[in-house]
């Protein structure tokens, strides 16, 4: 089991990078804000929307405890459409399932509507390997993959990208349209729409994720605001969906909680734009709609986190509200994680599926805010998983000796109150001391991770325990 | 049985309690639902206001006339207004087969649309007043394509066809005896406003891939 690019060994690189980057955090500062405050007034235009977001907790809970007998009904009932449903233990078999599809169709041409289980088994670069083209249809995935880059937001891919660094891209790509002399919007919109119209209507393959995955009707579910996962699907003569087992919901009425949801959380819309259910192929009579449908039912270490302390995490709908809450993330961006998934669920997520040996600084990219699991609409307890893995992290012994020491050190000491006393107050005395003059210390030993670009501010002189003895009180 | 098939499920297998199935299966005949929100409970006049709001606030425009004899007039209209050539792409719908379009000089192809169709009518198959959505469900008379390919989305809807939740949609096409497995629409689909997108400097522009611009035209009964 893998995940496609992991590069999370160089958080910190990536992080310094990020913050060295004026361009990158000017484009990054668009994000605060804007989705917080209208997921704050979708929320608040929905009074029920704390019992719904119990229901839909339950419901999640509910079908990871029956998680067998509702991947098997539907497969049944995408049979009885008349799709087919492949099942991948890992990244490898589910590229192998994906490119054989296309081969028996003959295809040269696929379009993509946005799937994070792609990103996960860097299906792209297989299929193009393989002399199948692949074109991302979403917008933001196209930007992105015009630069050869990574998405760096669940649902808004290119938000490390400004228009005039996208026009660039498109005078390079397009070049069978005419340079563009200005970035206005308008101009960039409509080269996108009338370069992609071209790539829907001449593609073999269609690939969609699925947000849900409907274990009564055997449909797969896609929510998109562009439309373009629907042109991926309808124009192409084979449909074929990847998804995660966990995206199975009991019923249509299961989906409707989580609509209700999802939008709301991701985009503070009630709903998006479209959202579609398919169901196997088109049907005799249909004028439209591909002639054939296949699910792929992706593993990728999702029945070993099932087994393990971290399941909740299986209850994520991919709505990327931790990443909008995350100061970490709205500071280093997407990218720094080197995961296709970033932010505190990525944090998470990533050394989840893909173990600690490469990802150990994932779970320390947290300031443990809470802010994550306040605005998670499933209520994953992500600090708690974040304190779970850094705790991990620890017992493996993988951590850097001087944390391990300085740890140690500080333990011996926290668990003698007769030692701990006098060296905190020592300490806070000579401390005031060195920076009684400014009131902050702008230099210290061994903090010049901290002083390089903030003050210390520099103690009282008193410790708490010294003052409460000494008969103080608030 | 694929090797796969087998290991996943035996792992899932591990955690999961056994002789548990009944429930689940339960689960998936009794269609039980979730908390309704309380705007999702109108009725009468108020789903038919509650629906436009809604559709209103997503940019799509919404007009009312007394019978579907009135469409074609209407669609003239808002063609005209907004500058648009008369020439639409209609979906082989009965209700939209027998008007009348020559004499509001429209020509009207009865087909599934192309790419270089401006402007697609069809009929849709209910609305939810709750989001202001349109549930358009494929079939012969019914190309998914005309959602999406038109610059210009004209979608006709009957006023006892609002609903008030997407729940009461799933009722519906379960009653029309089209909501198991095998006699399902291939495509059902909830339309809320026009293709949008943020993409861009989170600036929200319209018309991406699919229309830029949603008319619904709302039939009053006869």
């Amino acid at each position: 089991m893998t995940l496609h690019r992991l590069t999370s060994e160089r958080f910190r690189e990536g992080a310094d990078e990020a913050l060295a980057d004026a361009e990158l955090q000017a484009n990054l500062a668009r994000l605060r804000g804007n989705f917080l405050a209208r997921r704050a007034r979708a929320r608040d235009s929905l009074p029920e929307f704390d019992e719904l977001v119990d229901e839909a907790v339950g419901i999640k809970n509910h079908v990871l405890e029956h998680l067998d007998t509702y991947l098997v009904a539907f497969e049944e009932a995408v049979e009885a459409s008349g799709g087919t449903v492949h099942w991948a233990r890992d990244d490898a078999e589910a590229r192998r399932i994906v490119l054989n599809i296309c081969r028996d169709a003959g295809a040269s041409t696929v379009t993509k509507g946005k799937t994070m289980v792609s990103e996960e088994i860097g299906l792209n670069a297989w299929l193009e390997q393989a002399g199948i083209e692949a074109v991302e249809t979403d917008l933001g995935e196209y930007i992105v993959q015009l630069a050869g880059e990574t998405p760096s937001h669940i649902i808004a891919p290119a938000i490390h990208k400004n228009r005039r660094q996208i026009s660039a891209l498109f005078n390079h790509h397009h070049t069978n349209l005419e340079d563009r002399e200005s970035d206005d919007l308008d101009g960039l919109l409509a080269d996108a729409r009338q370069m992609l119209r071209g790539r829907f209507l001449a593609a073999d393959v269609g690939i969609t994720g699925a947000n849900f995955l409907v274990a009564e009707t055997g449909q797969t579910v896609i929510v998109t605001n562009e439309g373009n996962g629907d042109l991926t699907q309808l124009l192409c003569g084979v449909h074929v969906v990847l998804a995660g087992i966990e995206k199975i919901v009991p019923t249509l009425e299961d989906a409707s909680t989580l609509l209700r949801l999802l939008a709301r959380s991701a985009t503070g819309q009630d709903m998006t734009s479209y959202t579609t259910f398919s169901a196997g192929p088109r049907r005799g009579e249909d004028h439209d709609g591909p002639e054939a449908f296949h699910v792929v039912l992706v593993d990728n270490g999702r029945t070993g986190l099932l087994a393990g302390p971290n399941r909740d995490l299986l209850r994520c709908i991919r709505c990327g509200c931790c990443l909008n809450a995350c100061p970490v993330y709205a500071k280093v961006g997407g990218h720094a994680y080197g995961s296709p998934y970033s932010g505190p669920v990525g944090a998470a997520l990533t050394p989840s599926l893909a173990g600690l040996a490469r990802t150990s600084h994932l779970p320390n990219a947290s300031s443990l805010c809470g802010r994550c699991e306040e605005v998670c609409p499933m209520r994953i307890p992500l600090p708690g998983i974040l304190r779970r893995l850094r705790d991990e992290e620890a017992q493996r012994g993988a951590s850097p000796p001087v944390m391990r020491t300085g740890l140690q050190l500080w333990s011996v000491i926290a668990a003698r109150p007769w030692l701990y006393h006098p060296l905190t107050s020592l300490t806070t005395r000579l401390l005031a001391l060195m920076g009684r003059r400014r009131g902050h210390l702008p230099h210290l030993p061994f903090t010049g991770a901290w002083t390089r670009t903030r003050d210390l501010a520099s103690p009282a002189g008193a410790t708490f325990q010294s003052r409460w003895k000494a008969g103080e009180r608030p | 049985m694929s090797d796969a098939r087998r290991f996943i499920l035996s792992r899932i297998r591990e955690t999961t309690a056994p002789g548990r199935e009944g429930v689940a299966t339960a689960r998936l005949s009794q269609h039980g639902r979730n908390l309704q929100p309380g705007c999702a409970r109108s009725s009468g006049s108020d789903l038919i206001d509650l629906f436009t709001r809604k559709a209103e606030a997503v940019q799509a425009s919404v007009a009312r006339v007394s019978g579907l004899e009135d469409v074609p007039s209407e669609v003239s209209r808002y063609l005209r207004g907004r500058n648009l050539p008369a020439h639409v792409a209609v979906a082989p719908h009965g209700d939209l087969e027998t008007m009348d379009w020559t004499a509001m000089a429209i020509t009207a192809e009865q087909r599934k649309p192309v790419d270089s169709d401006g402007c697609g009518v069809n009929r849709a198959f209910c609305a939810v007043a709750e989001t202001g959505t349109l549930i358009m469900a494929s079939g012969p008379d019914s190309p998914s394509t005309m959602n999406f390919l038109p610059e210009t989305h004209i979608a006709v809807l009957k006023e006892s066809d609002i609903v008030g939740a997407a729940e009461d949609v799933w009722d519906r096409l379960r009653a029309s005896g089209r909501a198991s497995a095998g006699s399902l629409p291939r495509t059902v689909n909830m339309i809320t406003g026009v293709s949008r997108t943020g993409d861009i400097e989170q600036i929200i522009q319209t018309g991406v891939h699919g229309p830029r611009h949603l008319h619904i035209v709302l039939v009053k009964e006869t």
